[in-house]
């Protein structure tokens, strides 16, 4: 254990959770104003009809397969019966569909920010930073995830990745599980330590507030005027053109 | 019986002339920024025609508003909840920025530095939404006053409702202005649209406005409207509408449109409403009922177990009292000339229309007839299916009999009047006639052709001991957002903490309305403060709108 892997697998983790968990709860103090998904709709719509929704649900299944991986022991799957192999067969079928999904669209979104003018001039450098980042990951985690799958003979991170993972959260990060992973997989990880850390930084921003509320509360909401006095309006944060 | 209150406005269309100010005037207060450039809160629509954004009436295409399901319950017309969400990412029915207009400016620098040569030099128009020179053709009222012609009228969506009438025939038939701004829907479907929330209906006055901290930009609100009165910021990402002027209402002046009216056509009071009636009235199951439905639900502030009702709602005595004042309420129950704008989008509109007669009085003076007699007038009525069919499909979802009504009444009242300015005696059976009595009848014309100040507008001003937050800090929720009007700081106009509009402000202008002198709000030792155009009326010379003057010269000898 040197070094590096204390930075790596401990401090660049703890600092990226700090960050995320710190960021939001500022930017919910200081600027909710800017807390948008900033849509570029009205100036474009035919194509971001194909792509942002591939790219919505692309990452949500990803999302999704990650808290399942890196969350669940396997223990635990395999107490309620499911095979390492079923397991295995599900998550890289599941994984390659939405894989897909989440590739084409991001594909189509960033072409159409850079090829359409109007969705262009409204793209900010906080913007361009956030997709490199994101594409970053994205591809890092796609090509591991093919070449180790497909190519190889398959890697089982879920006997030290998720294990790592799970560590972090008890206070008592097991680096040591982390030697043998390979390269590519770490470079996954810690590109998405570092949008992590960015996050409440850019427009990914309006993740955090999926409408879920919308399925529950009456249609027309009432309020009395304002008693709350207002707070700074202005963002700090670049995301705006 | 849930008694609330609810700010109104009564537009009379035979006073309007399209010019315009109303929507200048507006957009001068509230949308002169970037980011909605192409936003009017107050436009004024040439009918027939296109409408702003064109086409917006077409619910099938733009699928806004409500739809009463088969087992009676209200839905929004672009689906329900389930299926909104799962449209999000993309949403399927939203205008494109062409469908309202790409906005534009003109290079005018090129004006000043061309180099000197044989042609004078022009300033080319530049699209301010990709900065690339443009060809302009569209605006928000490009077809104004039939301008395109049959061309364009002919993709006018209530024209195709029409009965099979001779198309041709309308362009000399007849023109009016519709003059729009947000409804303050009693049951806003922008508001339900929201996943959000942030879409909110004012308890105390019913105010429809967007907290523009909640909002996400989901953008799903602008189907939700049928009238297209949600627009998107495309700078700020945020939804953004008509807010009635609330800083301007709370203290008892009329809105920024209605104030500078040049036909003085604008009414705006309180109606008492029974806030449990509103489900059920908009979702009665005849679209040709909903305007008797949403008449059924206000509540006549006079009746004593009203006025009982809404003191144990909160509701203060002078609001109730205005209540009873309201002319709103005079032109919608008590005269019943004023009917909702498309009842049958079911949001319960609450800006209605006194229908113009004018189209009528046009044909009977063009062809040479008595435009203020009064068997003419209640004949051509009769004999002008255009007007009248067209009138419902835009007021009373397409059936003809309350149009009928209201114009018998104004032609009633013009006839009436026109024998007393000649002074002649007064003639009953004219009023008889359209179902009133001569003094009702003058009373009516007060209201509506001498349209006093104090008569048009009963605006009581908001109490501070309803809501802790007025004064600042309630303006500074909605103005102080950046890019609002109100920012400044140290690194340019969107930099720095908010510099609130000032209600105080507003107060000094009411009074200054009132006054009969000039009097002028200039206080050396203040510190700068920003102005607002939303709180200038002209007058005087307010502290930070002009530099200060070189040497102060004693009056009379300026200049
Ligand atoms: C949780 C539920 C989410 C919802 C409801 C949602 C919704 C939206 C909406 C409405 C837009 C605006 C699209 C437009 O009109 O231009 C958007 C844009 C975007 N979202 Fe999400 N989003 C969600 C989660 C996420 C997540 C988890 C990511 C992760 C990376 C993400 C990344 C993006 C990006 C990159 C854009 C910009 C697309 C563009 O280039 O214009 N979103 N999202
Ligand atoms: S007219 Fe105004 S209140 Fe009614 S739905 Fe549209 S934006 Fe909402
Ligand atoms: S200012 Fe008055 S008269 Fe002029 S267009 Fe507006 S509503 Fe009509």
């Amino acid at each position: 254990m040197n070094t590096w892997d204390i930075l790596l697998w401990v401090v660049v983790p703890y600092v990226s959770i700090a960050v995320l968990v710190l960021g939001t709860i500022y930017r919910r103090r200081y600027d909710k104003f800017g807390w948008t998904t900033r849509s570029s709709q009205l100036y474009e719509s035919d194509i971001l009809r194909w792509g942002s929704p591939m790219f919505h649900v692309g990452i949500l299944l990803v999302l999704i397969g990650h808290v399942g991986g890196l969350l669940v022991p396997k223990s635990w799957t395999q107490a309620v019966g499911i095979s390492d192999h079923a397991y295995h067969v599900v998550a890289v079928g599941m994984g390659s569909a939405a894989g897909f999904l989440l590739l084409v669209g991001m594909a189509i979104l960033i072409l159409r920010r850079r090829l359409v003018g109007p969705v262009f001039s409204a793209t900010t450098r906080n913007d361009k930073a956030m997709y490199l980042i994101l594409a970053v990951v994205i591809l890092l985690g796609l090509w591991t995830t093919v070449r180790v799958n497909a190519v190889g003979p398959g890697y089982d991170y879920r006997e030290t990745v998720s294990v790592w993972f799970r560590s972090l959260f008890r206070l008592d990060p097991q680096v040591e599980l982390m030697a043998g992973v390979p390269l590519g997989l770490q470079l996954h990880i810690v590109t998405a330590f570092v949008l992590i850390a960015v996050w409440p930084f850019t427009r990914l921003i309006h993740a955090f507030s999926m409408p879920i509320g919308y399925f529950t509360r009456p249609y027309v909401v009432y309020r009395s005027r304002d008693p709350q006095p207002a707070r700074t309006r202005t963002s700090a944060w670049g995301d705006r053109p | 019986m849930r008694v609330m209150a609810q700010m109104a406005m009564v537009m009379n269309l035979d006073k309007c002339i399209g010019c315009h100010t109303c929507s200048v005037t507006c957009k001068q207060a509230w949308t002169n920024r970037p980011g909605v450039e192409y936003v009017w809160f107050n436009n004024v629509e040439t009918r027939p025609g296109q409408g702003y954004p064109r086409t917006y009436q077409d619910q099938r295409e733009w699928q806004g508003g409500w739809v009463r399901t088969r087992t009676g319950r209200l839905k929004l017309r672009s689906g329900g909840r389930i299926k909104r969400m799962l449209s999000i990412f993309a949403n399927p029915k939203l205008p494109k920025i062409q469908d309202y207009y790409e906005p534009w400016t003109y290079e005018y620098e090129h004006l000043l530095t061309a180099p000197a040569g044989e042609h004078t030099p022009v300033a080319q128009p530049t699209s301010l939404i990709t900065g690339e020179p443009t060809k302009i053709s569209w605006s928000a009222n490009w077809d104004d006053s039939l301008a395109g012609g049959n061309e364009l009228i002919a993709s006018d969506p209530i024209l195709a409702r029409v009965s099979g009438q001779v198309k041709q025939e309308f362009e000399t038939a007849f023109m009016f202005f519709l003059p729009r701004i947000c409804e303050h829907c009693l049951n806003p479907s922008c508001a339900a649209a929201c996943p959000s929330g942030a879409i909110y209906k004012r308890a105390e006055d019913g105010i429809v406005l967007v907290d523009q901290d909640n909002c996400r930009g989901w953008r799903m609100c602008i189907t939700g409207c049928p009238y297209k009165k949600i627009y998107f910021n495309h700078r700020t990402g945020k939804a953004e509408k008509c807010t009635f002027c609330f800083p301007r209402v709370e203290i008892g002046m009329p809105t920024v449109c209605s104030e500078t009216c040049v036909g003085r056509l604008r009414y705006i009071g309180l109606m008492l409403y029974d806030a449990d009636a509103v489900g059920r009235a908009a979702a009665v199951k005849d679209e040709t009922d909903l305007y008797e439905a949403q008449r059924s639900v206000f509540l006549d502030p006079r009746d004593p177990e009203v006025i009982r009702a809404a003191q144990a709602a909160g509701i203060p005595d002078d609001w109730i009292e205005a209540a009873q004042r309201s002319p709103v309420w005079d032109l919608i129950m008590k005269y019943e000339v004023a009917l909702p704008l498309h009842p049958e989008y079911r949001t319960m509109p609450m800006v209605w229309y006194i229908p113009p007669l004018s189209p009528v009085v046009d044909v009977l003076r063009d062809t040479g007839h008595d435009g203020e007699d009064v068997d003419n007038l209640f004949g051509a009525i009769d004999a002008l299916r255009i007007p009248v069919e067209y009138l419902a499909e835009l007021f009373t979802a397409g059936d003809p009999a309350p149009v009928h009504a209201v114009l018998r009444k104004l032609a009633a009242m013009r006839s009436y009047q026109r024998r007393i300015n000649l002074g002649e005696t007064p003639d009953e059976s004219i009023a008889t006639a359209a179902g009133m009595t001569g003094p009702q009848i003058e009373d009516m014309y007060r209201l509506l052709a001498i349209a006093k100040y104090e008569d048009r507008y009963v605006i009581p001003a908001a109490h501070a001991e309803t809501a802790a937050g007025l004064e600042e800090l309630a303006t500074g929720c909605s103005l102080d957002y950046e890019g609002g009007p109100g920012m400044g700081g140290p690194f340019g106009e969107a930099s720095g903490r908010i510099a609130p509009v000032a209600v105080e402000s507003f107060h000094v202008l009411a009074e200054r309305q009132r006054a009969d002198q000039h009097a002028e709000v200039t206080d050396p030792d203040a510190p700068p403060r920003r102005v607002n155009l939303l709180n200038w009326d002209g007058r005087g010379r307010p502290a930070g709108l002009f530099p200060p003057r070189q040497e102060e010269q004693p009056p009379g000898e300026q200049r």
